[in-house]
This record gives structure tokens, C-alpha cells and sequence, in this order.
């Protein structure tokens, strides 16, 4: 086993371990405890947690200063960098700036557009996308290179990610697109929430038919719902989302006070029935507002406890 | 051709309600075909202004005239000998021809009358839509004739994002995603192959963030 960077994930994935990751959005004001009570509920239970950055395009704690909180108090993080809001130059900076306090994981995004949150008259930047930011960010590491081609004294030694969508259209470029990252060095994905789990089955045959899966560790995305409604909100109005009628149907066939539980029942199935699914090695927990239940879940998928590594 | 669009009304007669003699001035190219200031507009805006100055009880000299371009010295030129007669020139060309007609003419100030829009084309009756945003290092080969750049809301090179949903993009179900398109346009050519190739970081220095561009041709200078 050969291993690129200091990360634990890193370590855990190549060892043939299914990972637990988990995510913390940032709060919106300077309060550390914001972060570091989130990290405190689920620090025993994942691997590794991501901090969003800027989510929804909404102005939060910076997702650097957030993944600095977690890792002082034992936390490994992965840096969530969006391309919306930094040129190359800040994103160089804040990979370096990251580096220095051994933060080792990062996921490569877009981001959403500027205009879902509280700054839609803003500018948006783009001046990378997110295979680019991959293959910016695999220089520094493995050349030790900037993008202007001087040299970096001490590379930062990032375990690279991306995310892939296998539910946004068109689905037949979603098995390519993914090839295109595995090709500017993605080394491991995190999907998008995954509730229509024939759709996600499907998508990773195509996967596994062009090899990929033995050359990126793809992690499922679970979103546990916490009712019928958030349910409904996921499938009108979150771009990109795939939520089955049967989703919604088994939500709202319990009453209202049992959604949650039932969503809780939703998520730990889900998990156990792609836990068989070839290629898929590991799992990303994102409990929105909802970390406390992270726990649960990773215990009720047989995934706890967390290899030693 | 340059897109632009009216000007809300108030706006206008803010900007020119302290001149007595306003000449509003068209423009014969793009304006005129995007009919948001060739010779009818400039009618229309001048017996607006009228009008209003009228029911307020004052009689202002509002004149009208349409040149050929106003991004051309040689057009620019047809009203050197009225210009003094005038406090203010309403242009309603786009903002290259406001600049250059302000360039022109130091003394007088020189007012937009439209909001210049984009480069765009006449979709449909009434629509125009934008399909260039002048970056300077043309990259339609590579997206079957379908720019990203202009077309997509995060300009994304490697496209399509995860927001695409049926052929729309995220910010809004009625636009459509410019990566669909490609995609769309790249199966018709028999070109599905060429989506895997990665496009490479962009230079950025020929469009606006290079700064103020210029084209230089020795060839067809005097």
C-alpha cells in the first residue's frame, strides 16, 4: 500500500476499510463553539469530517478557519473549496494556508451559484473549475509546483477529492465526467445525497464497466430526511436531486412526531443495501443541522466502531 | 451585434432635467436592430421627454437626430457644426458609441439613454439573448459551437455542473444549460468522444481581467 499523503482517510480507504465521513456547515458568526460542538458529536464516529464552504452561497465562518477548530481538537477535516469565490492566486493561498496546519484532505467543488443565497448581486469568479482545482492542487502536491511554475518550499500534501452527481442530467455523461476527474487526479469522490438507489446502482455499473472504481474511492452520499417535507423540499426545489415518490410516500405514511425516525430507518437501509454494492468504499453522512444523529446511524449501519489506523 | 435595453424613463429625465437643449441621438447599428435606440426610439424618447417637460410647465428644446454609428469618427463628425447648440446629448447608442461620442465632444455632456446589455443575437420577436462575452481566445471548436463561457452562469470549462436539471440550469428553469447543449450538439456531429477531453485552465489575460484590450492591425493600417 502506497500511500501519497499523511491523511487518514487516505490510510483507511487503502487498507480496504469502508470510511465514515461526516460534514459541519459553518455557523454563520465567529463562534467556534459552533464548530467544535458539531465536531464533539460525531469526532468518535467518522474518519474525517468536511466543512462546507459558503454553502448554498450563503455568508458563513470560512471553511479554512473551520477545519483549523476541528483539527486542534483532534478532528481530522476535509477542506471544502468552492471555485465561486477565489482566483487562482487565493486558491493556491488557502491550499498552502491549509497545508501549514496539516489539514491533508480537500474536496474540489464549483460551488452553487451566487444567486440561491444572501449575496446574489455579487460577482462570482470561475476562474478555475472544479477538474481544474483538482489538477492545481495535484500539481502543488506532486511537483511541488505553483501554477506559475515556481517551485513550493514544503507541497502541500493533500489527499485530493471531488464530488460527482450521478442524478443530474444528462446521466449518460455522468460515467464520463467522472472519467474526466479520475483523469486530473481525483482520488476520491463523495456523491451527492442518494435516495433513488436503482438510479445509483446503475450509475455504478457504469462506473465499474470502465474501471473506475479501481482508480477512485467513491464514497455515498446519505442525507438522512427529517420529514415529509424536507423531503418534498429536496425533490421541487434542491437542483440536482433525485427523490423517489416512494421516499415521500414512506415519509408521509407515518405521523408527523415518527418522520424522523422513519428518515433515520430510510438512511441506515440505504447504507446497508450499498455497503454490497461493488465500488462503493466508504460513506459520507451529511446530517444537515442534524450531526447528533450521526452516531445512530453509523452504529445501526454495523459501520462503528472506526478502525484504528 | 451589441444588445441593449431601454432605460427606465425616470432615469432619463433625471439625468437631463437640468439642460434647456437636448439633443437625443440614435444610432443606425445595433441599437436600431435591437430597437432600443435607432431612429423610431429616438422619436419615441423625444416626444416623451416633451411631454413631460410640457405637463411641468416648461418648455425645453429637445432635437433629434440619428447618425449611421456612433463608433466611427467619420459619423461623429455629421454634428460638429450643431453640437454647441446643445447642452446635453442623450445617446442612445451603446456605450462604446456614448464614450465615443463623449470623447468627441469634451465640453458637452454626453448622456446614456439605454443600458447596454450584451453580445447577443434576436432569439425570437422581442428576445435577445446572449452568446459571447469577448474573452478574447475563442474555444467554440472545442464546445460544438456553444460557448460556455457566455452560456453558462459559472463559466465552467468542464461542464456540466451538478445543478444541470433536464437541459436547465440550476439558477433558472427556463434557461437552458449551456453543457446540455454542448453535449447535445456534440452527439449530432458524432463528436460524443471529444467531451472527455479535459479542457485546460483558461488564460483569463485576453478578456476584461487582462484590462482595457486592444486589437492592433499593421495590416489594414494607413
Amino acid at each position: 500500500m502506497s500511500l501519497n499523503t499523511p491523511s487518514r482517510l487516505e490510510k483507511i480507504l487503502k487498507q480496504g476499510n469502508l470510511a465514515v465521513t461526516s460534514e459541519c456547515g459553518p455557523p454563520r458568526g465567529s463562534d467556534p463553539a459552533a464548530v467544535t460542538s458539531k465536531g464533539a458529536l460525531i469526532k468518535d464516529h467518522v474518519d474525517a469530517v468536511n466543512i462546507t464552504d459558503n454553502q448554498t452561497s450563503t455568508t458563513r465562518m470560512s471553511s479554512l478557519a473551520a477545519c483549523i477548530h476541528l483539527k486542534q481538537m483532534g478532528i481530522e477535516p476535509v477542506l471544502q473549496m468552492v471555485t465561486r469565490d477565489r482566483n487562482r492566486i487565493a486558491l493556491q493561498s488557502d491550499i498552502l494556508g491549509a497545508a501549514s496546519f496539516d489539514i491533508h484532505n480537500m474536496l474540489c467543488l464549483s460551488g452553487d451559484h451566487q444567486s440561491f443565497g444572501d449575496c446574489a448581486q455579487g460577482q462570482n469568479v470561475h476562474d478555475l473549475d472544479s477538474m481544474q482545482l483538482i489538477q492545481t492542487v495535484r500539481l502543488m502536491r506532486d511537483e511541488g509546483k505553483f501554477l506559475g511554475g515556481d517551485n513550493i518550499n514544503r507541497p502541500p500534501k493533500m489527499f485530493v477529492g471531488a464530488a460527482a452527481n450521478p442524478f443530474a442530467d444528462p446521466f449518460e455523461i455522468r460515467v464520463p465526467r467522472l472519467a474526466k476527474k479520475v483523469a486530473c487526479g481525483v482520488e476520491f469522490i463523495q456523491t451527492q445525497c442518494i435516495y433513488n438507489l436503482d438510479k445509483f446502482e446503475r450509475w455504478m455499473e457504469g462506473v465499474r464497466e470502465r474501471g473506475l472504481d479501481e482508480k477512485v474511492f467513491i464514497m455515498a452520499g446519505m442525507t438522512p430526511m427529517k420529514s415529509a417535507g424536507m423531503a418534498k423540499f429536496m425533490k421541487n426545489r434542491v437542483p440536482g436531486m433525485d427523490v423517489p415518490d416512494e421516499v415521500i410516500n414512506r415519509l408521509s405514511g407515518v405521523p408527523k412526531d415518527k418522520q424522523a425516525q422513519e428518515g433515520i430507518d430510510i438512511c441506515v437501509e440505504a447504507i446497508e443495501r450499498l455497503r454490497e454494492c461493488k465500488g462503493v468504499a466508504g460513506f459520507h453522512i451529511m446530517a444537515i443541522e442534524w450531526e447528533e444523529k450521526v452516531p445512530e446511524i453509523v452504529e445501526r449501519s454495523g459501520l462503528y466502531p472506526r478502525p484504528q489506523v | 451585434m451589441i444588445i441593449a435595453d431601454k432605460k427606465p424613463i425616470q432615469e432619463i429625465i433625471d439625468q437631463v432635467k437640468n439642460y434647456e437643449r437636448i439633443l437625443v441621438l440614435g444610432c443606425n447599428e445595433c441599437v436600431t436592430v435591437c430597437e432600443a435606440g435607432g431612429k423610431k426610439e429616438v422619436e419615441v424618447l423625444a416626444s416623451v421627454l416633451r411631454m413631460h417637460f410640457l405637463k411641468e410647465g416648461q418648455e425645453r428644446k429637445i432635437h433629434e437626430r440619428t447618425l449611421e454609428r456612433q463608433c466611427d469618427h467619420e459619423y461623429l463628425e455629421e454634428i460638429r457644426d450643431v453640437v454647441d447648440q446643445y447642452d446635453a446629448v442623450l445617446s442612445l447608442a451603446c456605450g462604446v458609441g456614448v464614450q465615443f461620442t463623449a470623447e468627441k465632444y469634451l465640453t458637452t455632456p454626453v448622456l446614456p439613454g439605454v443600458n447596454t446589455c450584451f453580445l447577443g443575437a434576436n432569439e425570437q420577436r422581442g428576445m435577445w439573448t446572449e452568446r459571447c462575452q469577448a474573452c478574447g481566445e475563442c474555444v467554440l471548436g472545442k464546445t460544438a459551437g456553444i460557448c460556455p463561457i457566455s452560456r453558462c452562469a459559472k463559466r465552467i470549462m468542464n461542464g456540466p455542473c451538478g445543478g444541470s436539471t433536464k437541459g436547465k440550469c440550476e439558477i433558472n428553469a427556463e434557461l437552458d444549460c449551456a453543457w446540455q447543449l454542448i453535449i447535445d450538439r456534440l452527439k449530432a456531429l458524432g463528436r460524443m468522444e471529444d467531451y472527455e477531453i479535459v479542457a485546460p485552465i483558461k488564460d483569463w489575460s485576453t478578456e476584461r481581467a487582462g484590462g482595457p484590450r486592444k486589437v492592433v492591425r499593421e495590416d489594414v493600417q494607413v
